[in-house]
């Protein structure tokens, strides 16, 4: 019993300082294990800096492939903003014929109020129009050269709550009122509401496709920089699988290039974007005063950085990785 | 230590490199493999290197049969082997140190032991104090012997030598063949190929010539 006691505390303890052995030899293979990526991210920091202008021109040209894409979206997404903002405002614009007396005027307003489903109607002679149009436009002096009044007067048919997203009404509306012999054109806004939404799909679609079109530009890219590099140093990856290197000791360096070329493309991107929606903003802005919205363009914001940021860089170690794999399945006998 | 038993390489050009070759040197023991240029000497260490396949025959090396070793396997392998080249190829973008200390690096030897290891191979081949210059401001005899330095320097079992004395003059060539000695002594196995026949028959060894692929020869000198 005794004994059998002695031995039990005798293994447990050999036990425990196996346990410490193994502690501390998986202490060192870690140390070791982050000290090969230090140098490994080190001797490619100073690589590329020391090339920095090539290392400058090539992540431009990513970030270029990357900015279409994303400039893409950023359109698409604002479109769609506008969608949205204009979504309870669907008004009826209609035109009327320029030589209507003021009359006549009075008389096919209360005829139209009188309609069923008109929920509101507004009149705007072409002079308030001019002048409305003549401040929030900035083209005044243009204006002063006409002799002539180009604007109608139009009317503004706000349509019932119940009727807003009805088309079937507002196309029978729109039908009956184009009979009046004084009424010039008739706009539903709903159908260039319709339109834009369209317009907006259509531009997401396409920045999708054409950022899976790009996508593979940018890896070519990289892929084609870090075989440059892997050309230079083709016998330093000789003398590493000589000595004993696997081929993932041999792809650190330039996993870490791919990295930094992909996320300086990647920031790069970034910002020429947000300097686009500054850029644009002040005459969007403009723009949607004029139709009575108050629409502020949104750029990429942090997720989107975050995002592109994180698209260049899996691109750069994809790059970087097929680069490096295709030159060593040349070194290697088998 | 090194066995070959009927070992075969033809080249995928279909030449012949190594016929029907069978020997074994023992741990410890050094050898010269001599014979013409184009015999087969640099096939038989890349054989061993495992830079190619045998494409017939068994080849052991410490035991291990080299057939069983996949790709994924042989940086492992490599680790247990230090080579040298005529053209040493040494690395020029990097410092003396760097350039011992890579294999050490390579198999993730903690920092702090790499000093200590990439000195005392510096001090073996007569190079102490120069960690800090680039290999280019070396002699030629200066950078056979940094070659040699980094083939030792993760005490490999097995030390193997291609042409190590290629373009060096006859004094400086007995001085490297001195090296290679020095690490048989410590207890190395190495194999030290030469087309220098004069060279070697002056050194008391045993000796493998190589002719067309045979091996025509195994014999002590002197
Ligand atoms: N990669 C190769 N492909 C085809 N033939 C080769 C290759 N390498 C060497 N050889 C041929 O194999 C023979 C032996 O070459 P090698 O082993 O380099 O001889 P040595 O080192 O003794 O001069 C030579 O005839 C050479 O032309
Ligand atoms: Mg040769």
């Amino acid at each position: 019993m005794i004994q059998n006691r002695r031995r039990n505390s005798k293994s447990s303890s050999s036990l425990l300082s196996g346990h410490d052995f193994n502690n501390q030899a998986l202490i060192n293979r870690l140390q070791s294990y982050f000290y090969s990526h230090y140098l490994a991210f080190s001797s490619a920091t100073s690589r590329l800096s020391s090339l920095p202008f090539r290392f400058l021109s090539i992540s431009l040209v990513i970030a270029i492939a990357l900015s279409l894409p994303a400039g893409f979206y950023v359109a698409a997404i604002n479109l769609q903003k506008i969608t949205n903002i204009t979504d309870n405002s669907n008004t009826i614009s209609i035109f009327l014929k320029t030589t209507v007396t003021q009359p006549q005027i009075e008389l096919l307003k209360e005829k139209i109020s009188l309609e069923e489903g008109v929920e509101n109607i507004r009149y705007i002679s072409s002079q308030k129009g001019l002048d409305e149009f003549r401040i929030e436009s900035g083209f005044g002096d243009v204006l002063e050269m006409l002799d002539e009044n180009p604007l109608p007067p139009v009317f503004l048919i706000e349509p019932n709550r119940k009727f807003q997203n009805n088309t079937e009404f507002i196309k029978k509306l729109v039908f009956k009122l184009k009979k009046e012999h004084l009424i010039e054109n008739i706009q539903i806004d709903m159908m260039w509401l319709k339109r834009l939404q369209a317009i907006s799909l259509i531009g997401e679609r396409l920045s999708f496709m054409l950022g899976a079109i790009l996508a593979f530009g940018v890896l070519l890219i990289i892929s084609n920089a870090v075989s440059l590099s892997l050309d230079s140093r083709g016998e330093e990856v000789v003398v590493i699988k000589l000595v004993g290197g696997t081929d993932s000791y041999v792809r650190r360096p330039f996993l870490y290039t791919g990295f930094w070329y992909g996320a300086v493309g990647g920031i790069l991107s970034w910002i020429f974007i947000a300097i686009a929606v500054y850029w644009l903003s002040m005459p969007v802005e403009k723009l949607s005063a004029l139709y009575q919205n108050s629409l502020e363009l949104e750029g990429l914001g942090f997720f989107g950085m975050i995002s592109l940021v994180s698209i260049g860089v899996g691109l750069g170690l994809l790059g970087a990785w097929l680069a490096v794999t295709r030159q060593l399945s040349g070194i290697e006998s088998k | 230590m090194i066995l070959f038993d009927k070992v075969n390489k033809r080249y995928p050009s279909g030449h012949q490199a190594i016929i029907n070759l069978s020997f074994e040197l023992e741990a410890g023991e050094m050898a010269f493999l001599t014979g013409h240029s184009g015999a087969g000497k640099s096939t038989l260490l890349k054989l061993i290197m495992l830079l190619e396949r045998s494409t017939s025959g068994q080849l052991l090396i410490d035991g291990k049969n080299l057939s069983r070793i996949d790709r994924t396997q042989i940086p492992y392998y490599r680790r247990n082997i230090g080579v040298v080249f005529q053209n040493h190829q040494l690395l020029f973008d990097r410092n003396i140190f760097d350039n011992v200390a890579l294999p050490l690096f390579v198999s993730g030897l903690r920092p702090r032991d790499v000093g200590r290891r990439v000195r005392a191979a510096l001090d073996k081949v007569g190079l102490s104090g120069k960690e800090k210059m680039n290999p280019i401001m070396l002699s030629g005899g200066e950078q056979q012997r940094l070659g040699i330095a980094r083939a030792v320097v993760h005490k490999p079992k097995i030390l193997l030598a291609d042409e190590p004395t290629g373009n060096l003059d006859p004094q400086l060539s007995e001085e490297i063949m001195g090296v290679f000695n020095k690490f048989c002594e410590a207890g190395s196995t190495v194999l030290v190929a030469s087309h220098d026949l004069e060279l070697v028959s002056s050194i008391a060894q045993r000796l493998l010539r190589l002719e067309k692929g045979f091996l025509v020869e195994d014999k002590k000198t002197v």
